[in-house]
């Protein structure tokens, strides 16, 4: 979900032992927001598993995770999605916003789109949960303006062998196997996964973007909402 | 220590894992360089026979091909399992794209949990593989087969050979998996010297057959209602985090298998129609021109499996790979459409393979040879069989629509083959039933053209135009279906296709018949001398006229 204010603000730090990773691409306008469906669906993939059906004694099950192929229409491209409509639906949603914020925000096109992993950790009255990050992934994106048809038939390819190599980089990170949340008990699931969904199963997720304005100065979505919320006051 | 060695049931499980998990690879390799795009669906009922808890389709005739290529064994030191991909062109030149090898390697992981940490890395690196396939070379060159060149595989155990990819191959590793008796790796090295054969190149050369097949049609119904799959077997839900099957008992072979390259797609020869099937079919005729080649087809949108009738085929446009035998004594067939009952067999077709090509497919296997084809498939809970559930509707009712579905280009199936069985929509069943057939198509039967002088103009139109039936045939042509990029399916009437089709071949202007064009011409040629004979006597008065205007 985008940006729901559980706990620490976007732009705090990660936690100490929160994984992190920076992917930077150059596109075209058009070009946003497959780029970055493409990346966050391939992050997704790795970080989604199949409905968790608990039994007694502590065991479950775990449904089946489908996938789809996607073909790019603007870069010459093609990824592999988990097969979840709703999963996607949330992904086109959060990237409608940050290519709206890119196109709007006046500023030379560049900005970046996190998608950060946590945990939650319950804490007691009056304290809000705590939310502990454990792997960000951050893609800074560049907005380029090209000039002839020419141009951006090259770009199609450009764009495309470059996210060809992000996606072997995620692989690589993936493989690492490093930390992953221990697998909860059913009361602890909602702690570790998001169970909303009704077909898979992703690791709680939360995405968030910054707009760089021309001056190199970011400005977050959450610190705007905390101007606008104090001002409301 | 006693107490760090696997026990007999870790091992047995381990052991199983790997098994399945070198099948599942190939099948994720070979389903990517089919040409199509895959779908499968999730579900969040547990069925307890999906691998790595991942819906991957098992290809029969692929998981054959592997288990052959395996006999019995495992990947070991020493002992990998190879996919190799290479792509085969029209003269019969082949490169070798990628080898996709898995390997074990003596570094062990004591410690790992085998039922629980191995098997979800195991399932991670397979969420890795279905994206590594799509980022190497040879995935947008598998996208793009069919016209000039197809995509083989061949799987191989033992020793990894890359020589075959030239100078200068790259790697890249899609992960590793630690287990207590070794590490699993699994890496594509992949060719980057295209050189004599770029996917731009391709891009560039028009279609032999002027039709374009379009592999980047969308389904017609959008990916917001997800394809069924192909049933699985219900198995037990016994609650284990993994799902439990039986292990196939099949006899091992000793000899490691080094099986010829199979092939990914399927060929079908020139056709030599007996008689014009009774429902004609909405084909386009163009000429091919005696490109041996041009036979093959891409797998495009034949389905593969015996679906049970109305619960969809296999998700869309899953492609029939085929194992190509070499020789006739071991061919691979194909399995026709629809075991259920009913299903009219394909007739054989006489195969013309390419010059002395033998790995192209060959005899498409009629109705009783469809369970011989696969003969492991009831082995494992894992593979693909027919859904028990045929309560969608009884094969009787079902074949009363009789539809025409594109099977891909250059397919010569009779039109009395492809029954609603081989639709490869989901529903189908639900498909409305009132379907003009193809008498009524206009496109197939047009109206008559209005009578034309010239002997010229008849050959200006194709040859579906001039109403005739397809009783002339000419033998270098070969009917294809037609389904114009990114249309919906034809079954709604008056869709782009049917449009498209029947505004293809307008009456020709007059003006632009080349008689007439001829004539004037003619005319004006005759003419010319007479104008300029006037012109000359008139000579004075230009002159003249000249004189005013300087």
């Amino acid at each position: 979900p985008l940006s729901t204010r559980c706990c620490a603000p976007a732009g705090a730090a990660p936690a100490m032992n929160c994984r992190a990773e920076v992917l930077e691409v150059s596109v075209e306008g058009r070009q946003v927001e497959e780029a970055m469906l493409a990346v966050l669906h391939t992050v997704l993939l790795h970080r989604s598993t199949g409905k968790f059906h608990y039994k007694k004694e502590g065991t479950y099950s775990i449904g089946t995770v489908g996938t789809q192929d996607v073909d790019c229409d603007f870069i010459d491209f093609a990824y592999v999605r988990v097969s979840s409509e709703e999963l996607d639906r949330a992904l086109r949603k959060a990237v409608g916003e940050f290519k709206d914020a890119l196109r709007s925000s006046g500023s030379d096109g560049m900005g970046q789109i996190s998608l950060e992993f946590y945990q939650k950790k319950k804490s007691r009255w009056p304290f809000s949960d705590e939310c502990i990050p454990w792997e960000l992934w951050t893609i800074k994106v560049n907005v380029v303006n090209l000039a002839n048809e020419q141009e951006r038939q090259i770009c199609r390819e450009k764009v495309g062998e470059k996210l060809c190599e992000k996606i072997i980089n995620i692989v690589e990170v993936m493989n690492r196997h490093e930390y992953l949340p221990k697998m909860p008990t059913q009361s602890e699931v909602d702690n570790v996964f998001d169970t909303s969904l009704k077909d898979v199963q992703p690791y709680l997720y939360k995405i968030s973007y910054q707009i760089t304005d021309s001056l190199g100065t970011s400005v977050t979505t959450t610190m705007r909402r905390l101007i606008k919320d104090t001002l409301a006051l | 220590a006693m107490d760090t060695d696997l026990s007999s049931q870790d091992r047995k499980d381990l052991d199983k894992f790997i098994k399945f998990f070198a099948l599942k690879t190939v099948q994720v390799i070979v389903q990517a360089r089919l040409g199509e795009k895959i779908c499968t669906r999730s579900s969040s009922s547990p069925t307890g026979s999906d691998w790595f808890n991942l819906a991957i389709k098992d290809i029969p005739e692929v998981t054959h091909e592997a288990k052959k290529a395996l006999a019995g064994q495992l990947p070991a030191v020493g002992r990998s399992m190879c996919v190799e991909i290479s792509l085969k062109t029209s003269e019969g030149d082949s490169m070798e794209l990628e080898i996709w090898c898995l390997e074990m390697n003596e570094k062990c992981d004591k410690e790992i949990k085998v039922s629980y940490t191995v098997y979800n890395r195991l399932s991670l690196l397979l969420k890795s593989l279905l994206a590594i396939t799509r980022v190497t070379p040879a995935y947008r060159l598998s996208r793009k087969q069919g016209h000039e060149y197809v995509i083989l595989y061949r799987i191989y155990f033992g020793e990894v050979q890359l020589s075959g990819l030239g100078e200068g191959f790259q790697t890249v590793r899609v992960g590793t998996v630690g287990t207590p008796v070794g590490t699993i790796t699994l890496s594509c090295a992949y060719r980057i010297n295209l050189a004599f054969m770029s996917t731009r190149q391709f891009e560039r050369t028009p279609p032999i057959m002027g039709i374009i097949i379009d592999h980047f049609v969308d389904r017609p119904y959008p990916s917001s209602s997800p394809m069924h799959p192909c049933n699985y077997r219900a198995g037990e839900d016994n609650g284990a985090v993994y799902p439990s099957v039986e292990d196939s008992q099949e006899v091992c072979t000793t000899s490691f298998s080094t099986s010829p390259p199979s092939q990914c797609v399927f060929t079908v020869t020139k056709a030599h129609f007996q008689t014009p099937p009774p429902v004609v079919m909405d084909t386009l005729r163009v000429p091919v021109m005696g490109l041996a080649f041009s036979h093959q087809l891409s797998s495009s949108r034949l389905s593969y499996q015996p679906a049970a009738l109305g619960v969809g085929s296999a998700d869309m446009g899953y492609p029939v790979p085929f194992a190509g035998g070499l020789n006739a004594a071991h061919p691979h067939q194909l399995i026709g459409p629809g075991k259920e009952g009913g299903v009219p067999p394909i007739p054989s077709q006489p195969v013309h393979g390419t010059q002395a090509d033998q790995e192209r497919m060959c005899t498409p296997v009629n109705e009783g040879h469809c369970s011989a084809a696969t003969p492991s498939s009831s082995d494992d809970t894992e593979t693909v069989s027919n859904s028990s559930e045929g309560k969608c509707g009884s094969p009787h009712d079902l074949l009363e629509t009789i539809f025409v579905r594109k099977v891909g280009a250059f397919v010569n199936k009779p039109i009395n083959q492809v029954t609603m069985a081989n639709l490869d929509i989901p529903f189908a069943m639900f498909a409305p039933k009132n379907v003009e057939l193809e008498d009524n198509d206009p496109m197939v039967n047009p109206p008559d053209s209005p009578e034309t002088e010239s002997p010229l103009q008849g050959s200006l139109h194709s040859e579906g135009s001039s109403g005739s039936s397809t009783g002339n045939t000419h033998d270098d042509f070969v009917m294809i279906d037609f389904k114009p990029a990114f249309s919906k399916d034809d079954i709604l009437p008056m869709d782009l296709g049917t449009f498209y089709r029947e505004f293809q071949n307008p009456p020709q202007l007059s003006s632009l018949s080349i008689d007439i064009g001829a004539q004037s011409m003619a005319e004006d040629l005759d003419s010319l001398p007479e104008k300029l004979a006037v012109h000359e006597k008139n000579v004075k008065e230009f002159d003249a006229f000249v004189e005013t205007l300087q």
